[in-house]
């Protein structure tokens, strides 16, 4: 049935114009061959007129000229093949293995585009996962079934950050529940990759991962589908296998840096800083599909990490990622400085589902109020410190020094932590304690009387 | 007439085009294709019919045809709105999960609403009767908490000449028979269409003197809204807009909450369910989603739907305030709404204003704030829309074209602010930026039912904090060490205010809604403590003596300590206040 078509009649940059094309559908996969070349590409019919398809290639238009392509259209959207055996395998960034291993063979294809999950089919996420972090465990909680991106910025260690967190979430005390891990890298370098393969590698777990590469020399517009195929292959191992799927998407600036250069190709009209009006559209159908359904013991968390461009938080990408995810782990560069790792600053950090999945039966009964008050507190010790560049140290009242104090401990020692340090939920909160300690018991007044009367002469003081 | 269609020659994204002269019309609903996915005709020109298509266009090919259905978008009215969770075009998503499973397919063809289920109908008109628009014509009990009234269509006027007897009826039975002056004989059902995008008729509006009542005190008390009024959230993310929007949807008097989850997570809207599912109404001892309608469309729906379901919750908010309902609609959020409109416009290749939004986008934002209103129905009878939106300003700067514009259109703006949000301050509402122009309005209805010394408190209330921060800027510079007595007074009964009546724990039983009274007396006894302890400072007595007392800690832990149903506690509180008084003087 297969028509092939030669030749084009428009090549500008990674899109192609195709003519006199019958029966071709909108978002139809094409396979394109180039005459003396051996390998083909792939596109996706990304407008169409009657007769006239705009195709959008995915390794890009290199060697393609108006004369020497052949086109033919496969009949079906984007799919890929899957099956359990996907994991341990690499693959390139729109699903094809690269590992030498050959083809997955399986009956099962997904449509990458993925479908919107019904809202009154969803699990509402409540449990929560250890990281071993305090910032993150005490503070920014991860539930099973969030999505909770790192907001970096280049030259931050969110690597070495998503890693921890990989290798120590992996390492729970549940170890009878299926547990795997798809990494979808969107233009990283290599050496990126490369750290990631080898941090999953010595921590046992690379059977358990799935990777599909997209690394900064690859095609640009191949980085717009791989955060979908990698969350098809998540979906698949999440609901249809009962597995708990960790992934982790890297860095999804240069997804929406790809987005941005294909749009512009098209010749569309640009909102925010030259991104397509259908930014947010877009990052919604990849973070969107995170959760948990009901009948499925399975489930996806997502840790997207994005550097912001410039360290600004407003950035449409960042902005727009913040308004779609459960919360953000934004990381700090003045805190980095000081060599203080994870620098995470956990003033504008948050975690939306953290309420539900703590406390009593989940962690412990004073953990709501115990962050709420190192928030509170941690908030008071910046007022300090502006005050006391304004002033001197020396002229602060005796309470604002308890505050710079306690500002200094909190961030070298509850945030502060060694990247392999994993530390539980009860050191983490004691610790938390410990540094409330610092200050007046007045001060505190976040804390419920009766968990402040239990716990709060109740820590050892003497370490 | 045959039926009207067209063959389809473009498709970009959820936009298709139809070439040459059509005999569409604007606003038509079409079914595109014979998936039979609904659209709706967005342009007419001699060359070409442009569509928006409310579901994903993959697999949309030119030469499928579209079909036409004469009338415009609309959304079908009867009793089963309630409890009950839409897509953005009045899709059960209960009954497309039968049918698709937990992801959301293409093309499914469901009925709005069940038209199997009988109902108890219990009709209140008789043979003889006059009838116009909007007149009442049978009661069924929709939920345990809403009495649903079946109204003659608002365009329909005559005498009824049959009813059924009161029993079990479809919403598709004929429940009356009603002639028109001309003689035409029309078969009444409990169901009626209503197109998304016109506004219900009434006839008249009231200037709005009755505020909603929140149980929130940081509203109610100082930025009040009126029943039949418009209110912006704005905030950037992490703010608290959708905790605020929860705790006006759960304890607000309104007798029908419709909550658009516009554009939003599919997760909040799965919380709202349960939760609200779960939560007992306590003014009536009914579950809260007995009195709710839940319309989702999450951010990864179709962009064309999210446009839509705003249209879609305020029509249906319409409906139920024509039978002299209080209505209150969250809007969350009309960002995700203005950038729907923005992400088609640009596919329409519009020429963009500012930000790439729309030229029109001011235009609809007004035409959807000023259906909000407290009105006198066609029937006779008194009911009220208002509307609460949640703005998403990118970046958190409320300078951005859809704030401004929705600014333009509100009388009340509860500004959320993201320092009062890092220092988990909540509501993180902030006093100095938010304003509410209902306060004039309201006034009488305050000093009538709550107190006529309310509204002078709340003034003393929101001039203490406006000192505070003109303190603070002085504190910032040189310490709040070397402030007068007097000062340091200030700031210590702002912090009391800031932390013992402003920050409303929503998660604790008693705090997480306050009735009027107890926010009143809260007031009054803060500002008596204030008052003592400035006849104090005044005497001379320093700030460090009065700071040795409890008194302020406790009266911060009044909102705990209090429960709602004991008022009479706040007694002992004055006379603590006189007892500390009488203390320092004694002892100085």
């Amino acid at each position: 049935m297969a028509i092939e078509y030669l030749g084009l009649s428009k090549i500008n940059g990674p899109l192609i114009v195709l003519e006199g094309i019958q029966d071709a559908f909108y978002d139809e996969i094409a396979e394109l061959s180039i005459e003396g070349g051996k390998e083909k590409k792939i596109g996706r019919i990304i407008e169409m007129y009657e007769g006239r398809a705009v195709i959008q290639v995915f390794e890009g238009t290199e060697n393609m000229s108006l004369s020497n392509t052949h086109t033919k259209l496969t009949g079906r959207p984007m799919e890929i093949p899957l099956s359990e055996e996907i994991l341990g395998r690499t693959f390139n960034g729109i699903g094809q293995p690269i590992d030498g291993l050959g083809p997955i063979v399986s009956d099962i294809r997904r449509d990458v585009n993925g479908k919107p999950l019904n809202p009154v089919e969803r699990e509402y996420p409540r449990n929560y996962i250890r990281t071993g972090i305090s910032a993150i465990d005490g503070l920014t909680t991860l539930i099973r079934g969030q999505k909770l991106p790192i907001f970096s910025g280049n030259g931050l260690p969110h690597d070495t950050l998503a890693a921890q967190i990989v290798k120590q979430a992996s390492l729970g005390d549940d170890t009878d529940e299926k547990f795997a891990i798809v990494f979808g890298a969107m233009g990283v370098k290599y050496d990126v990759a490369e750290y990631f393969r080898k941090t999953f590698e010595e921590s046992g777990v690379s059977d358990h991962v799935a990777m599909f590469l997209n690394l900064a020399n690859d095609p640009v517009v191949e980085r717009l589908i791989t955060p979908k195929v990698a969350l098809t292959a998540a979906e698949y191992l999440a609901f249809e296998c009962g597995m708990h799927i960790l992934v982790i998407l890297t860095d999804m600036t240069s997804f929406a840096e790809a987005m941005r250069e294909v749009s512009s190709s098209k010749g569309e009209i640009p909102s925010r800083k030259g991104f397509p009006g259908y930014l947010y559209s877009e990052l919604a159908t990849i973070y969107e599909r995170a959760g948990i359904v009901k009948g499925s013991s399975g489930s996806v968390t997502q840790i997207p990490i994005l550097t912001m461009p410039n360290d600004d938080i407003t950035h449409p990408i960042p902005d727009l990622t913040g308004y779609i995810t459960e919360g953000q782990i934004v990381l700090d560069r003045e805190m980095h400085g000081q060599s203080l790792y994870p620098p995470i600053n956990v003033l504008p950090s948050l975690s939306r589902l953290m309420k539900d999945g703590i406390g009593a039966g989940f962690t412990r009964e004073d953990h709501q109020d115990v962050a709420n008050q190192l928030f509170s507190s941690y908030a008071k010790v910046g007022d300090a410190r502006a005050l006391a560049s304004v002033i001197g140290e020396d002229e602060l009242s005796p309470t604002d020094k308890k505050y710079l104090a306690f500002g200094k401990a909190f961030e070298e020692q509850f945030v502060g932590q060694g990247p392999f340090e994993n530390r539980d939920i009860i050191t983490t909160l004691d610790l938390g304690w410990k540094l409330l300690h610092m200050l007046p018991k007045e001060e505190l007044d976040r804390i419920d009387t009766r968990i402040l009367e239990k716990y709060y002469d109740s820590v050892t003081l003497d370490d | 007439m045959a039926e009207k269609t067209g063959i389809i020659y473009g498709i970009n994204g959820p936009v298709v085009y139809i070439k040459g002269k059509t005999s569409f019309r604007m606003g038509e609903m079409v079914y595109v294709s014979e998936e039979r996915l609904v659209g709706e005709i967005i342009g007419l020109t001699d060359e070409q019919t442009t569509i928006q298509v409310y579901e994903e266009t993959s697999g949309l090919k030119p030469g499928d045809k579209v079909y036409g259905t004469d009338s415009a978008i609309f959304v079908t009215l009867a009793p089963g709105i309630v409890n009950n969770i839409f897509d953005g075009i009045e899709r059960p998503l209960s009954e497309i999960a039968k049918q698709s499973g937990f992801y959301i397919s293409r093309g499914i063809s469901v009925d709005s609403l069940d038209t199997k289920k009988l109902w108890d109908v219990h009709m209140i008109t008789a043979p003889g009767s006059p009838v116009g628009g909007g007149s009442r014509i049978a009661e069924v009990q929709e939920t345990s908490a809403v009495l649903h009234k079946v109204m003659v269509p608002p365009d329909l006027e005559g005498t009824i000449v049959s009813v059924v007897p009161d029993g079990k009826y479809t919403i598709e039975d004929t429940i009356a028979v009603l002639q028109t002056p001309d003689g035409k004989k029309i078969n009444l059902t409990m169901t009626q269409r209503w197109p998304i995008r016109v506004p219900r008729p009434t006839s008249r509006r009231f200037a709005a003197t009755r505020p909603l009542i929140t149980g929130q005190r940081i509203l109610d008390t100082l930025f009040p809204i009126a029943k039949g009024g418009t209110a912006a959230v704005p905030g950037g993310f992490g703010t608290g807009k959708t905790m605020t929007q929860h705790q006006i949807a759960k304890w607000s008097d309104a007798d029908i909450i419709v909550y658009i989850g516009c554009g939003e997570r599919g997760n909040e809207m799965t919380q709202v369910l349960e939760e609200f599912s779960e939560l007992v109404d306590p003014r009536t001892g009914n579950p809260l989603m007995d009195r709710t309608i839940l319309i989702a469309n999450t951010s990864n729906m179709p962009v064309a739907a999210r446009e839509a379901s705003i249209y879609t919750g305020i029509t249906l908010a319409e409906y139920y305030r024509d039978m002299g309902y209080h209505v209150a609609i969250m809007a969350d959020s009309t960002s995700r709404w203005a950038e729907a409109l923005r992400e088609l416009s640009g596919r329409l290749e519009e020429m963009p204003a500012e930000e790439g939004f729309p030229a029109y986008l001011a235009s609809k934002l007004s035409a959807f704030y000023e259906r909000a209103g407290y009105m006198q129905n066609l029937n006779g009878t008194e009911g009220s829309v208002s509307i609460i939106g949640a703005v998403s300003p990118q970046g958190g700067d409320f300078s951005e074209p859809v704030t401004q514009n929705t600014k333009r259109f509100v009388r009340c703006f509860w500004g959320l602010d993201k320092n009062l949000a890092y220092a988990r301050h909540f509501p993180a509402i902030h006093w100095l930026t938010s304003y509410s122009e209902y306060l004039a309005d309201l006034a009488d209805w305050y000093n009538n039912n709550v107190g006529p010394d309310f509204i002078s408190c709340r003034n003393r209330i929101l001039a203490i904090l406006n000192q505070e921060s003109s303190l603070n800027e002085i504190v910032k510079l040189i310490g709040s060490d070397v402030l007068p007595d007097d000062q340091k007074l200030t700031l210590e009964i702002a912090r009391v205010i800031r932390l013992g009546f402003l920050q409303q724990n929503a998660f604790h039983k008693d705090d997480t809604c306050v009735p009027m009274e107890k926010q009143l007396k809260m007031m009054q006894t803060i500002l008596y403590l204030h008052e003592r302890a400035s006849a104090l400072i005044a005497m001379g007595m320093p700030m460090s003596i009065l700071k040795e007392s409890d008194i302020f800690d406790r009266i911060i832990a009044i909102k705990y300590d209090v429960p709602n149903d004991q008022p009479e506690l706040f007694g002992q509180y004055m006379r603590d206040i006189d007892k500390f008084y009488n203390e320092v003087l004694a002892k100085n």
